[in-house]
Parts: structure tokens; sequence; C-alpha cells
């Protein structure tokens, strides 16, 4: 697998093939807090790029996740959806949100590093 | 507006809180736990809640309990020194001003207003009163509350005496080498005091409480304890369209009152008592895990539009999502099936028992 890539919306993207796996990042996960309810797009589902994708929500609010590449979605994790709170414990790895066939791999470009990540999220860190 | 700040703030700060700004202060939201930990903490142990953004209002002077009781629908003249009632300010049409909690004191009264409402609360009950009447929002004391299953055993270690008050009832105490004053109440549906401790002096208390294994609460956990127990929070379940027989608050007007008015809105809630109102306060259990938040619309079985969400969160005792809300009277029925619309789905819910959480009070 590929070294992950990151978007300003807080998703993190590992690219293998043709096939991305999206979640979002230990930093998203401690500005929500607590989660407690995780939907996940059905498979079949098109995404398009920064388009709404999936619902994660907190105690305290509701927040989109959005795509951060277009494509074809071909696997959800059903494991989230059952204990939310394991977004919490693994954000970056078993707890990925879902996998997408990619429709133009030119749309990774747009993505950061993981060292410009981290430099965004000190420099925004709301 | 300024944003205030409470006497205890760099405290928080020091205890790693996150903070939001709430009714016009900067407050507390979770500290570094997070908001279903602290929410459990104070269920099966303790907590402490910093809530000295509400305002202290004291009130004395000559028939004191007249002019209250015409914008409050308390049996005040019925209150006994020391004990405390939760009531509301109403105004003409009957709808609640400000929800909160009047204890008779030595001398007059003190109320515990909401920190978003104590301004106007002052002004209209000002309308209520006469140059022989005095009154002033304390400022020299915080304002803690204590909520949880363990709280009596550890304040009566702290300040003698405090274990053997009733449930809404008040007194006098010793700590350290001044005088607080303390009440058995709180808002999370657990046994617990609200202690207003001098402003010099409530650092240390919290210290005792925490060398007592007592964490901090955030408001977070403050909202998903009272939700779980059926509390309303005003600006949600309560606002100055809705009057108290609506927000199935009859109880807390007392039959007294009820009976022969005498303030403000009775020729409404009269009205309401006697033909029923058309919506009533429910709450109300997702069948899934769907949370349905505060405006989600409610609909029928049968696709009607009946009412709407008021508060919905997941309840961490409860460990399944809860929420509240209005419906039409004859949807109100316990165990009535409804739907709630959650980002344009309709998902299936029914009409449950409040509260969700049940605890006994010390009595």
């Amino acid at each position: 697998m590929s070294e992950k890539k990151f978007s300003k919306k807080h998703e993190w993207v590992a690219v293998e093939g043709d096939i991305a796996t999206i979640g979002i990042t230990k930093h998203a996960t401690e500005m929500l807090g607590d989660i407690v309810f995780v939907e996940v797009p059905e498979k079949g589902k098109v995404v398009e790029q920064n388009g709404q994708a999936a619902v994660v929500e907190s105690t305290k609010a509701a927040s989109d996740v959005y795509s951060p590449i277009s494509g074809e979605v071909i696997e959800n994790n059903a494991s989230i959806v059952d204990d939310p709170s394991s977004v919490n414990s693994d954000p970056e790895g078993v707890s990925w949100f879902f996998k997408i066939k990619i429709k133009n791999n030119s749309e990774l470009d747009n993505l950061m590093s993981k060292t410009d990540y981290d430099k965004f999220v000190a420099e925004n860190p709301n | 507006m300024q944003i205030q700040k409470t006497n205890l703030y760099n405290y928080h700060k020091n205890l790693g809180a996150k903070f939001v700004s709430f009714a016009g202060y900067e407050m507390p939201i979770q500290y570094s736990e997070g908001i279903v930990k602290e929410h459990i903490s104070t269920r099966t142990y303790a907590g402490f809640f910093d809530v000295s953004h509400m305002g202290q209002f004291y009130i004395s002077g000559e028939n004191i309990e007249d002019a209250l009781e015409k914008i409050i629908p308390t049996d005040l003249k019925g209150l006994k020194e020391n004990q405390s009632k939760y009531s509301f300010l109403l105004n003409d049409k009957g709808g609640v001003i400000d929800d909160l909690i009047i204890t008779r004191r030595e001398k007059g009264f003190c109320i515990i207003l909401n920190a978003g409402c104590k301004e106007n609360d002052i002004k209209q009950i000002s309308k209520q009163l006469n140059d022989n009447h005095k009154f002033h929002l304390c400022t020299q004391t915080s304002l803690i509350a204590l909520q949880g299953p363990k709280s009596a055993e550890i304040l009566e270690n702290y300040v003698k005496g405090v274990s053997s008050l009733k449930f809404m009832q008040g007194g006098t105490f010793d700590f350290i080498n001044e005088k607080i004053y303390v009440t058995r109440s709180g808002y999370t549906g657990e046994d617990g005091f609200e202690i207003a401790v001098l402003n010099t002096q409530a650092e240390l208390l919290l210290k005792k409480l925490i060398e007592s294994k007592v964490k901090p609460i955030g408001l977070g956990a403050r909202d998903t304890l009272r939700l779980e127990a059926g509390l309303c929070l005003y600006g949600h379940e309560l606002n100055e369209e809705i009057n108290p027989i609506e927000a199935n608050l009859k109880w807390a007007i007392g039959k007294k009152r009820r009976e022969e008015g005498g303030f403000n809105g009775w020729e409404k809630i009269k009205e309401n008592l006697e033909k029923g109102s058309l919506k009533l306060r429910v709450g109300i259990l997702p069948e899934g895990k769907i949370i349905a938040r505060e405006g989600a619309k409610i609909f029928s079985t049968d696709d009607k539009e009946i009412g709407v969400v008021t508060s919905g969160t997941f309840g961490p005792s409860v460990n399944v999502p809860v929420a509240m809300g209005y419906v039409n009277s004859s949807y109100s029925e316990i165990g009535t099936k409804i739907k709630l619309e959650v980002r344009g789905k309709k998902h299936e819910a029914k009409v449950a028992v409040l509260p969700f959480y049940k605890k006994s009070y010390a009595r």
C-alpha cells in the first residue's frame, strides 16, 4: 500500500492499485470527541471528489465525511457501524470508512503528504 | 458583547478543559477524558461542575412573596426556610421566560437563573417590585455542582453535616473558616449538591474533591446527563412560546397555585389544564442507532408531520440514542410509533417514558 495522503477536511486516503481506502484522521477524532454513530456509503454508490460520503456523530454533533477523491464505493466497514467508538481508538488503521475504485488518479495530486498535513493541522488547530 | 469567564477559568484550563462559548461565557465543554467517560464517572462515582455562569439572584423585602408569586407560579408563601423548588418565570401568555430553582433563605429568597437569561430575568422580576424590595446578583461566590452516587459520602468529609440534607433542602455549613451554603439538588438525575462557596475558596474546594477522585465534568456531559434524566434545557425544551403544561411540568406549579391562579398567564394555563394542550413534550427512543437532534421533524406512521425534536444525543448510560421533543397531543401516549426525519430519511421511533435513566434521590 502506498503512503497515506491527507485532505484539508481531515480525511486520509491509502492507494493500492486502482483501489483507495478512505478514513478520518486521528486529529479529526480528537476534535470530534467520543464517536457514537457512523453511517457509511452503500456499495455501488458513486462519490464525487469533496462530496459528502459518510456521517460521523459524537455526543456533541453530527459531521459529514467527504470523499477526498471520486470513485465508486466497492466496500464499506460495517464494524465501525456496529462499534462507533472503534473509530476513536484506531482511526488511521482498522477503522477505515470505505473503499472506492478510483476514477481519476490525478485527483490524488491535490492531497497532502503526512508532513504537510501535520503542518496544516499545527497551523489550523481548529 | 464581551465574552465572560468564571472565577475558575484558569483552574479549568490547568485541568485540560476544552472551552466553548455558552450563554456569553467561555465554559469547559469537556476535559481530557471526554464526554462519555465524564458522564459515566458522574453516574457511577461523582463529578463536579462549575456552574458559576448561572445567576445567583438574591431578593428580599416586605411582602416579597406577593411580588414574586405574580411571575413565579410556585406556592412561595408555603415554602419553608431552606426549602427549594423548581419553577419558572412566566410571561402574560403563560410562556416560560426562564426555568429556575428558588430557595427560601433566612431573609427572602435565592433564585438560580440560567446564564443566558439572567439579564432579562432581572428586568422581568423588577417589574413586579417596589421600593421596599432589595435584590442583587451575587458575584462573590462560585457555584459548584457535585453530582453522583458518592457525592454525600465525599462532601461530608469536608463539610460536616451536609449528608443529612434531604433532596431540595439547603443549609449553611462550615468550610475551613468560612460559611458556605449547600443545597441537595442538581440537574443530572443523580443525588448531589449545589454549593455556593466564596470565590477565594472555590479552588480549595475543588482541590479537595479532586483528592477524593471526583472528576471535573464539562457542559457536554452535563447535557447528556440531563437529557437521560428527562430534564428540560432552556432554549431547547423551553422558551417564551411554550407553557409549563405543554412542557409536561404541571407538577412544578403545585395544586394550590393551579387552582387559585394570580400569576402571569394563568388563564392560558387554566385553559390548557381543562381542555388539554395541543402539543406535549415527550421522550423519544429511536429504534436503531440513529441520533435525531434538535430540529429533526417528527412524523406519524402515515407520514403526517406531528412535531419536532428539541434535544437529542446518544445516552452513554442507557447505551442507546435518546431524544425529547414536542408532538401533537394525540400522539403523546407512551409507546406510540412515530418517525424521525434525519438527513432526508425517515427512521422508526417511539414515544417513551421519561426519564430514560432513573435513580432515587435522598428523601
